[in-house]
């Protein structure tokens, strides 16, 4: 009865709400990403990778480029090599570090690029419709034909190795999905009558698009694009191991695993770091991904 | 049509038509046409409220939209104070939009949930050049006029707000412009019985407040009578019949409002008829009947029906049927369509 009585008591309408629903809706979703242990862990495990390789020069005990023919491949835990060593007797260690900048330059940076021109492209061809629409939506449709590794290959191969080229061919392979993705938020949200009343109260297209368009689709497309890190560091690693990234002597986790593979059956441990590395940071962001797009699901 | 006093009508809709294409095919090629609103004629006095109702799909939301341009007619004429809307130049346009506003019904779609309430109110203002600080001022103001605390919902967002509150936002967004004229696109329907009461009076005392202007739209005849001084009833997006409440709720002409009114539960014993309410539903609008549209439906149809479509007709002064029922006792003829 007290109960009944403390829920229909008429014009209270103070706020027995929980915390989190008085905060603005960034705040809310850091809250919630703060309290979610996966999200945590791969927090701490990506922070912990991004300032190893930041800090690569002061940290790296050698240099990842001289080897030592004499100590190739020693095993992990030799004296004065903590990883061991690779094929040409460079210090595992130092090359792991160095590589990692690579790896997460050549993983982030196309997913950057993909994020800003995607969401761009998109939000254009979705706002405005018809015939712009179409003619982003097939150009989009012809990358999106290709498998991503096959596209990505195709595009290195014809730009030559380098670094340079592969951020360039992995944006274009991840520029398509963020405007398939940024395009089908704004149609979506578009028909939404908010918009409409935005538009009833005489606002021009510039201000619906920052006020009620950006701050509804950018959230989808964030989380997706989070989504596409693990997959480009994945290919940028690929890319590397076929020989059309990075080039040699240059440490990155994918040309790594690529010169080791044949020392496999000398020592299978050291060949196989790289490919752990890839994986802890790759499953790192896609934990994070999964954290965020939890987070930012508010409903009422 | 007119109420009879003379005042020239704030809003005048000639004629207005509007065709959705449907599209198909890889080449996108129209290959029908949904007529949403087709033909729609009628006047709105200064300071009276016009219900129009209808069953779903008969194109009300679609006229409401038309009526602000917020989609380009086809056809036909929206006239707002005299002044021509469809010819309206950008600027021009932006300023007139300060002088209609549009309530939606959906409470849920119809407000950003990024942005607090307020400064979803203030929105509008700011659009139109008020300083931040006094747009927040002021839709502080409304908000409580509406009956939010401000100081305890300014800052909350939409999710955090009951179906009834948000609807209150709706129409503090509406009137932070201080328009002339308020359309109502189903306000209410989307709330329970009681909060529709609560929201249904507010209605009432801010267009008394403000001396506004009401075009009503809903599907329900009960609150379409509570709230209108004339109503409008559209069937598959035509004027079947317009009259004042009581003359329609009285003596309902056209078979379709009969039906209508049969249909609508009523209290009042000596309101319950003995017809049968509507059968079916409406025929799609992408190939309605021909001449009459509600023939296909129509317990009185006459072959003459399938010819050609009725105009309509004044039976009185200030009641109009569009059935060739009533052609014998129709005074006058309006132009048709």
């Amino acid at each position: 009865m007290a109960q009944i009585e403390a829920v229909g008591g008429v014009g209270v309408e103070r706020g027995s709400l929980p915390p989190t629903l008085m905060m603005s809706y960034w705040r809310t979703v850091a809250w919630r990403l703060a309290r979610d242990p996966a999200t945590l862990v791969a927090g701490a495990v990506l922070l912990l990778i991004a300032l190893s390789a930041l800090l690569a020069p002061w940290l790296a005990p050698y240099d990842p480029n001289a080897g030592t023919i004499r100590l190739r491949l020693a095993s992990v835990g030799a004296p004065a090599h903590l990883l061991g060593t690779d094929e040409q007797g460079r210090d595992m260690l130092s090359r792991l570090l160095w590589g990692g900048r690579m790896t997460l330059v050549a993983g982030l940076t196309p997913v950057l690029v993909a994020f800003v021109l995607g969401t761009g492209l998109g939000v254009l061809a979705g706002y405005v419709g018809g015939l712009t629409n179409t003619l982003v939506m097939r150009t989009m449709d012809i990358f999106y034909a290709f498998p991503a590794v096959l596209l990505a290959i195709a595009i290195s191969g014809a730009l030559g190795p380098g670094l340079p080229n592969t951020l360039i061919s992995l944006s274009i392979v991840f520029v398509p999905r963020v405007v398939r993705v940024a395009e089908s938020a704004t149609v979506q949200v578009k028909a939404l009558e908010y918009i409409a009343a935005a538009r009833a109260s005489g606002a021009g297209v510039r201000a619906i698009v920052r006020h009620h368009l950006l701050a509804n689709v950018l959230g989808p497309i964030l989380v997706f694009a989070s989504t596409q890190v693990s997959l480009s560091i994945i290919l940028a690693a690929g890319l590397s191991f076929l020989g059309l990234g990075v080039t040699p002597p240059a440490a990155e986790w994918g040309l790594m695993l690529n010169t080791l593979r044949q020392s496999i059956y000398v020592n299978a441990v050291v060949p196989a770091l790289p490919g752990l590395a890839i994986f802890v940071t790759s499953m790192a962001f896609n934990l994070l991904s999964d954290g965020l797009r939890d987070a930012m699901e508010i409903r009422a | 049509m007119s109420p009879g006093n003379g005042t020239p009508p704030l809003l005048e809709v000639r004629g207005l038509r509007k065709h959705f294409p449907l599209r198909g095919g890889v080449l996108q090629r129209t290959h029908a046409w949904v007529r949403a609103v087709d033909g729609v004629s009628f006047d709105v006095y200064p300071a009276e409220t016009l219900g129009i109702v209808g069953e779903s799909g008969c194109g009300k939301s679609t006229l409401a939209r038309l009526i602000l341009r917020l989609i380009e007619p086809d056809a036909g004429t929206v006239r707002f104070g005299g002044e021509d809307v469809r010819a309206a130049t950008p600027p021009r346009m932006k300023r007139l939009r300060r002088d209609m506003q549009l309530v939606f019904q959906d409470p849920y779609a119809s407000l950003n949930p990024r942005l607090t309430i307020e400064d979803a109110v203030a929105f509008s203002l700011l659009v139109h050049g008020t300083p931040r600080g006094q747009a927040r001022e002021r839709a502080r103001a409304l908000l409580g006029r509406v009956g939010l605390d401000p100081r305890l919902y300014g800052r909350r967002y939409a999710h955090e707000l009951s179906g009834g509150q948000r609807q209150r936002v709706n129409i503090a967004r509406a009137l932070v412009l201080d328009p002339k004229l308020l359309v109502l696109d189903e306000p209410v329907s989307a709330l329970d019985k009681s909060v529709q009461a609560q929201v249904l009076n507010l209605l009432q005392d801010l267009k008394a407040e403000r001396a506004l202007t009401y075009v009503f739209i809903s599907h329900d005849l009960n609150v379409i009578e509570y709230v209108s001084g004339r109503v409008l009833v559209m069937y598959l997006g035509e004027v079947v019949e317009t009259g004042t409440a009581d003359a329609l709720a009285q003596s309902p002409k056209h078979p379709y409002t009969q039906a209508l009114f049969a249909s609508a539960p009523s209290l009042d014993p000596d309101r319950r008829m003995e017809r049968p309410p509507l059968a079916g539903d409406p025929p799609n609008p992408i190939n309605p009947p021909s001449g009459c549209r509600f023939r296909t439906r129509c317990a009185f149809a006459m072959p003459r029906c399938a010819e050609a479509p009725p105009a309509l007709r004044a039976v009185d002064p200030t009641h109009e049927v569009a059935c060739y029922l009533y052609e014998a006792e129709a005074t006058a003829v309006v132009p048709a369509r």
